[in-house]
C-alpha cells in the first residue's frame, strides 16, 4: 500500500516566498500573542498552591466558589480538571498565610462545607522564589539545547543547514508558545517538556530533510540548488507523512487517554509536529537556500564518498 | 554474500532483548504488602528483633507469607492487605517505644530474580502516590550564629591569654575587637591569626581596632556544613517512616529536596520533618522523697520523669539550660571507652551554666530528652496536637564547675551517643530550615495516572500496529516485532538504572519514543521501496536501503539525543523524567530498528532470489 506515489518532482520551492511571509505574520502574530495576552504560567513558574480534590458526584461549581470566597479564598481560580467529579483549585501566594497550611485549610473547609468524602487527589504548594528558579532554568534549558544543536550540525553538515534548522526549531517554539497564548492554555512544566520534545521532533524532521539534500548535491550534476531542494523534498515527502501520522496516532492517544495532567503535554505536541514538518519543508530548507547553499559548498568531499560507495558495492 | 547476518550478530541481538526481558521480568510480580520494624534512636533491629516479632505473629495467629532482617530493619511480607494491618497494630502495640512500625509496600520479585540484581522501575510520585518537599535552609541565619560564636570565642581567647580589651562587637564588616594599646592589639592579633587560620583579620593602629571577617572559603564552608547538617538529621527523621526508596538530596545551594513515595499519611511525614528534639539540664530533687512521689505527692517544685527503662527520678521543675544555647555536639569515647556526648555551648549559655553548676557540685543533675511528636488527635481549629515527650536520659554528678564545653556520660550505645549528639545539634538547628514547595499525590491518583498512561501506551502502540502492518505488509510485521522489543528494552534499562525512576511525562516520553522509533524504520522500508523503484534487484534494494538510510537515523538520532540529554542535566521534575525515558528511548528504538530489524529481514528475505518483496 502507498499513500503517495510522486511520478513528478513537486515545485517545493516555487512556493517558498509565500511560505516565508505566511511563516513571518505566524511568528509577528505570535511575538505580539505573547506580548499581549502572555502565557498563562502555572503553578510551577508562579508560586502558590493547587489543590486537586476527587468528589463522589458531580462538583457544584458555583457551591464550591461561593464557599472559597466567603472564606476568604476570593483570588481561587476552581476548574474541573479531567471528569466532572475531579476540580482544581488554584491559589496564588499569600504573603500572611504560611503556605503550607493554605492547602490543607482549603481542603478541611471544602470537607466541612460541601462533601464530607471528597478525596485529596494532589496538593502542591510552590514556593515564588522556586518558580523564578525554573522559569529561569527551563530558559536555560532551551537556550543551551539549542546551542548545543546548532554545533552539532554545523559539524555534520554546513553552517547554512546549521542555521536553518536552528530558525526552524525557533519557529516552531515560537508558534507553539504562541497557540498557549492565544488560547488561553496553563503553561506548566510538562507543556515546557513537550516544546522541548517538539524541538526534538522538528529537529529529527530538519535533518532527515537536510541529509538527503546532502546527498543530492553530491549525487546529482545537474540543476540549480532551488531544483535539488526540490527533488530532495519530493523523495522524502512520503516517509515525513508516514511518520507525522505515526507520531500523530501516538499523540492522540495520549491526547485522548492520557488523563488531564498530560493533557498540555498532548496538545503542544499534537501542534509541534504539525509546525514541525512545515518548517522541515519550508523554513529550514527555505532558509538555507536563502542563504545560498550550493553544490560548491558540499561537493569537495563527492569524489571522495562516489569512490568509496563504488568499491563497497562491488560483490 | 549479501543480506546474511554473521551468527554472533543475531546471536547479540537475541542475547540482548532476552537480557532486556529477563530485567523488565519483576515488573510483572507486583507488590506485596508488608510490614518494616526499624529501631529509632540508634536501635538497630537484630536477630533478636526478628524471632521476637515472629514470635508475636505465630502468637496471635496472623499469616505472614515471610520474615526477613535486612539492612538493619525486620520486613514482614504479608498475602493480603488485612492481615498487614492487623500484624502493624500488633506489632505497634507490644514493640514498645524502641522501634518504629510502618506499613510497606515491597517489590515481589522472586529471589533468584533479586540475587542477580532484578528489581522492578521505581515509580515516580505521580504514579505511586506520596509526597516531595522542598525545603530551604536559611544561610542567613546560619552565618549570623557563626558570627556570635566567634564573639564569644574571641572573649575567652583573650581573656585566656590574659590580653586587655575594650570591646568585642559585631560590625559592618566583620567583629571589631577595640584595645586600649597597641601592644595588646599586636598580642591579640598574632594569637587570633595562628588559631584561626581561615579568617581574614585587619587591624588599624589609629583606631587601636582590630578587624575580623570570615574568608570567602569560611562563609562557604559554613553554608556547607549548614546544609550537610540538616541533610543528615533529615535523613535520619525520614527512617522513622519506613518509606521504601526515600530521597533525600541537596538541591543547588540551600535546598534539600525530599521525596517520600508511597506516604499516603502526609501529615505524619510533615509532622515527623518538622518535629524537633532538644534537651534540658535540671537539678535532681534530692530532698524530695521519691516513694511518695510515686504515690502522687510529688513537691510543688518537682516533678517526676522516667528514663527509657521505667526507672523514675524525680527532677526539680527549674531548668538550668535549654538545648538552644547548643551550638555543636558530637560523640566519643571516654577513657574507660564509654560512649560519650561532648557538648558546646554559645557564650551565653556557657556563663549560664558555668554560674548555676558553680553552686551545685558534688549533687546529681540530670539531662532530659525533650521531643515533640504529633498525635493522631485533631484540635478544635483542627490542627494536630503534638504530645511533649520527656525522657531521662542520664543522671551524673557534678564534679567541677562546667563551662562552654562539657560532656554527658550515660547515653548508652555508641550509635545512641552519636543519634544523640544529631538530635541535639537539630534541637538547636544551626540554620533553621522551612518547607517552601509541597506535592503531594493522593494514592487513588497515582494508581489512576498508572492506568491512563499503561492505556495510553497500549492504544498508542495498537494504533502504530495496525498502521504499520497495512502499510508495509511483512515488513511492517517486523517493524512491529522491533517495537515491541524497544518497549521491553526501556523498561528494562529502566529497572535496572538505580537512579530511574518512572513517571507520568516519562510515560509520554516512552510514547513519543514509539512514534519517533517508527521513523528509523520508515526510513529504511520507504529507502528500500525507492531503489527497487530504480530497478535494483530485491537483495541489492534492502543493501542500499540500510545503508543509505544508516546516516540519515544517525544524525537525526544523535542531535535528538543531544536535545534530551541537555534536559536531563538542566531539567528537575517532569521535565527530568520525561528526558530520562527519551534518551534511553532514543539508543534502545536505534538498537531495535536498526540493528534488529535487519537480523530479521536477513534471516527471512536474505541470501534468496526474490523477484518481489512484501513491503
Amino acid at each position: 500500500m502507498q499513500i503517495l506515489r510522486l511520478k513528478e518532482t513537486v515545485n517545493f520551492m516555487a512556493f517558498r516566498k509565500v511560505a516565508m511571509v505566511f511563516s513571518i505574520v505566524l511568528m509577528i502574530s505570535a511575538i505580539s500573542l505573547l506580548m499581549v495576552k502572555k502565557l498563562n504560567f502555572g503553578l510551577d513558574f508562579t508560586g502558590g498552591t493547587l489543590i486537586e480534590v476527587g468528589f463522589e458526584e458531580a462538583a457544584d461549581l458555583t457551591k464550591i466558589r461561593q464557599v472559597l470566597d466567603s472564606n476568604g479564598f476570593e483570588d481561587g481560580v476552581v476548574q474541573l480538571y479531567g471528569s466532572s467529579r475531579d476540580i482544581v483549585i488554584r491559589l496564588a501566594q499569600r504573603e500572611d498565610v504560611k503556605a503550607e497550611m493554605l492547602g490543607n485549610q482549603v481542603l478541611s473547609i471544602l470537607q466541612q462545607s460541601t462533601d464530607k468524602n471528597i478525596d485529596m487527589r494532589r496538593i502542591e504548594f510552590v514556593g515564588a522564589s522556586v518558580g523564578e528558579e525554573l522559569t529561569e532554568q527551563g530558559g536555560l534549558a532551551m537556550l543551551t539545547a539549542l546551542i548545543c544543536i546548532l554545533v552539532y550540525v554545523a559539524f555534520r553538515f554546513e553552517w547554512r543547514f546549521a542555521l536553518g534548522s536552528v530558525v526552524a526549531l525557533f519557529h516552531d517554539v515560537l508558534l507553539t508558545l504562541g497557540l498557549f497564548a492565544l488560547l488561553g492554555l496553563e503553561f506548566d512544566l510538562t507543556v515546557l517538556a513537550a516544546i522541548l520534545a517538539v524541538i526534538g521532533y522538528s529537529l529529527n524532521d530538519t535533518i532527515v530533510v537536510s541529509d538527503r539534500i546532502r546527498e543530492n548535491f553530491r549525487k546529482i550534476r545537474e540543476g540549480g540548488p532551488a531544483e535539488v531542494i526540490n527533488i530532495s523534498l519530493t523523495q522524502t515527502l512520503s516517509r515525513t507523512f508516514i511518520t507525522s501520522i505515526t507520531t500523530l496516532l501516538v499523540l492522540a492517544a495520549l491526547f485522548f487517554k492520557g488523563g488531564a495532567l498530560i493533557h498540555g503535554f498532548a496538545t503542544a505536541l499534537l501542534f509541534g509536529v504539525f509546525v514541525g514538518t512545515y518548517s522541515s519543508i519550508y523554513v529550514a530548507s527555505a532558509v538555507a537556500l536563502a542563504l545560498g547553499i550550493s553544490k560548491e559548498d558540499l561537493i569537495p568531499e563527492v569524489i571522495e564518498k562516489e569512490g568509496a560507495e563504488q568499491e563497497q558495492m562491488m560483490p | 554474500m549479501l543480506n546474511k547476518s554473521p551468527l554472533w550478530k543475531s546471536l547479540l541481538v537475541l542475547f540482548v532483548v532476552a537480557f532486556g526481558a529477563l530485567y523488565a521480568s519483576p515488573n510483572l510480580y507486583g507488590e506485596d504488602p508488608a510490614v518494616q520494624v526499624s529501631g529509632l534512636r540508634g536501635v538497630e533491629a537484630d536477630a533478636a528483633t526478628l524471632d521476637n516479632v515472629r514470635a508475636q505473629l505465630e502468637q496471635d495467629k496472623i499469616d505472614f507469607a515471610s520474615i526477613a532482617l535486612e539492612k538493619g530493619q525486620v520486613l514482614v511480607r504479608f498475602h493480603d492487605t488485612e492481615s498487614q494491618l492487623k500484624g502493624r497494630d500488633l506489632l505497634d502495640e507490644n514493640l514498645g517505644n524502641q522501634f518504629s512500625v510502618a506499613l510497606n509496600l515491597t517489590p515481589a520479585t522472586p529471589e533468584w530474580l533479586a540475587d542477580i540484581g532484578g528489581t522492578p522501575m521505581k515509580l515516580g510520585l505521580d504514579l505511586s502516590g506520596g509526597v516531595s518537599f522542598l525545603m530551604e535552609v536559611n544561610m542567613n541565619e546560619a552565618i549570623i550564629k557563626a558570627k556570635e560564636a566567634m564573639v564569644g570565642d574571641f572573649r575567652n581567647d583573650l581573656r585566656g591569654e590574659k590580653i586587655r580589651y575594650r570591646s568585642v562587637k559585631e560590625g559592618a564588616k566583620g567583629i571589631n575587637i577595640q584595645f586600649r594599646n597597641v601592644e595588646d592589639l599586636a598580642k591579640a592579633k598574632s594569637l587570633l591569626k595562628k588559631r584561626y587560620r581561615d579568617l581574614l583579620l585587619v587591624d588599624n593602629e589609629d583606631t587601636l581596632m582590630l578587624t575580623a571577617s570570615m574568608t570567602e572559603q569560611k562563609l562557604k564552608e559554613t553554608r556547607e556544613y549548614a546544609l550537610q547538617q540538616n541533610i543528615t538529621i533529615i535523613r535520619n527523621r525520614v527512617n522513622e517512616l519506613g518509606v521504601a526508596e526515600p530521597l533525600v538530596q541537596r538541591q543547588g545551594q540551600k535546598h534539600i529536596v525530599i521525596e517520600l513515595p508511597g506516604v499516603q499519611d502526609t501529615a505524619r511525614a510533615k509532622e515527623i520533618l518538622n518535629a524537633t528534639a532538644t534537651i534540658e539540664f535540671r537539678m535532681v530533687d534530692t530532698e524530695g522523697d521519691l516513694a511518695n512521689a510515686l504515690n502522687g505527692r510529688v513537691p510543688g517544685s518537682s516533678e517526676l520523669l522516667y528514663d527509657r527503662d521505667g526507672k523514675p527520678t524525680l527532677l526539680k521543675k527549674r531548668v538550668m539550660l535549654t538545648g538552644d544555647h547548643i551550638v555543636d555536639a558530637g560523640s566519643s569515647f571516654d577513657e574507660y571507652s564509654r560512649p560519650q556526648v561532648n557538648i558546646t555551648l554559645d557564650s551565653p549559655g556557657g556563663s549560664k551554666f558555668s554560674n548555676a553548676t558553680k553552686n551545685n557540685i558534688g549533687k546529681p543533675m540530670a539531662t532530659v530528652f525533650i521531643e515533640y511528636k504529633a498525635t493522631d488527635k485533631l484540635d478544635p481549629q483542627g490542627n494536630t496536637v503534638f504530645e511533649k515527650i520527656e525522657e531521662v536520659i542520664s543522671v551524673a554528678t557534678i564534679q567541677a564547675r562546667l563551662g562552654k564545653s562539657f560532656r554527658i556520660t550515660g547515653a548508652g550505645s555508641q550509635a545512641e551517643a552519636h543519634n544523640l549528639a544529631l538530635l541535639l545539634r537539630a534541637g538547636a538547628l544551626i540554620a533553621p530550615i522551612q518547607i517552601v514547595e509541597e506535592r503531594t499525590v493522593g494514592p487513588t491518583l497515582g494508581a489512576e495516572n498508572v492506568q491512563l498512561g499503561f492505556q495510553a501506551i497500549m492504544m498508542g502502540f495498537g494504533l502504530v500496529f495496525i498502521f504499520m502492518m497495512i502499510y508495509y505488509r511483512a515488513f511492517g510485521v517486523v517493524a512491529n516485532l522491533a517495537l515491541g522489543a524497544n518497549l521491553v528494552l526501556i523498561v528494562g534499562v529502566m529497572s535496572m538504572i538505580p537512579g530511574a525512576t518512572l513517571t507520568l511525562p516519562g510515560m509520554a516520553g516512552i510514547v513519543l519514543t514509539v512514534g519517533m522509533a517508527v521513523d528509523a524504520n520508515v526510513l529504511i522500508f520507504e529507502r528500500i521501496r525507492e531503489e527497487m523503484r530504480q530497478g535494483k534487484s530485491v537483495q541489492q534494494a534492502i543493501h542500499q536501503g540500510y545503508d543509505a538510510a544508516f546516516s540519515t537515523i544517525l544524525d537525526a538520532n544523535i542531535t535528538t539525543l543531544i536535545a534530551a540529554l541537555i534536559l536531563f542535566a538542566v531539567g528537575t521534575g517532569p521535565i527530568k523524567g520525561f528526558a530520562v525515558t527519551l534518551s534511553i528511548g532514543i539508543v534502545t528504538s536505534m538498537f531495535t530498528a536498526v540493528v534488529g530489524t535487519r537480523t530479521v529481514v536477513n534471516a527471512v528475505w536474505g541470501g534468496k532470489r526474490l523477484e518481489k518483496l512484501s513491503i
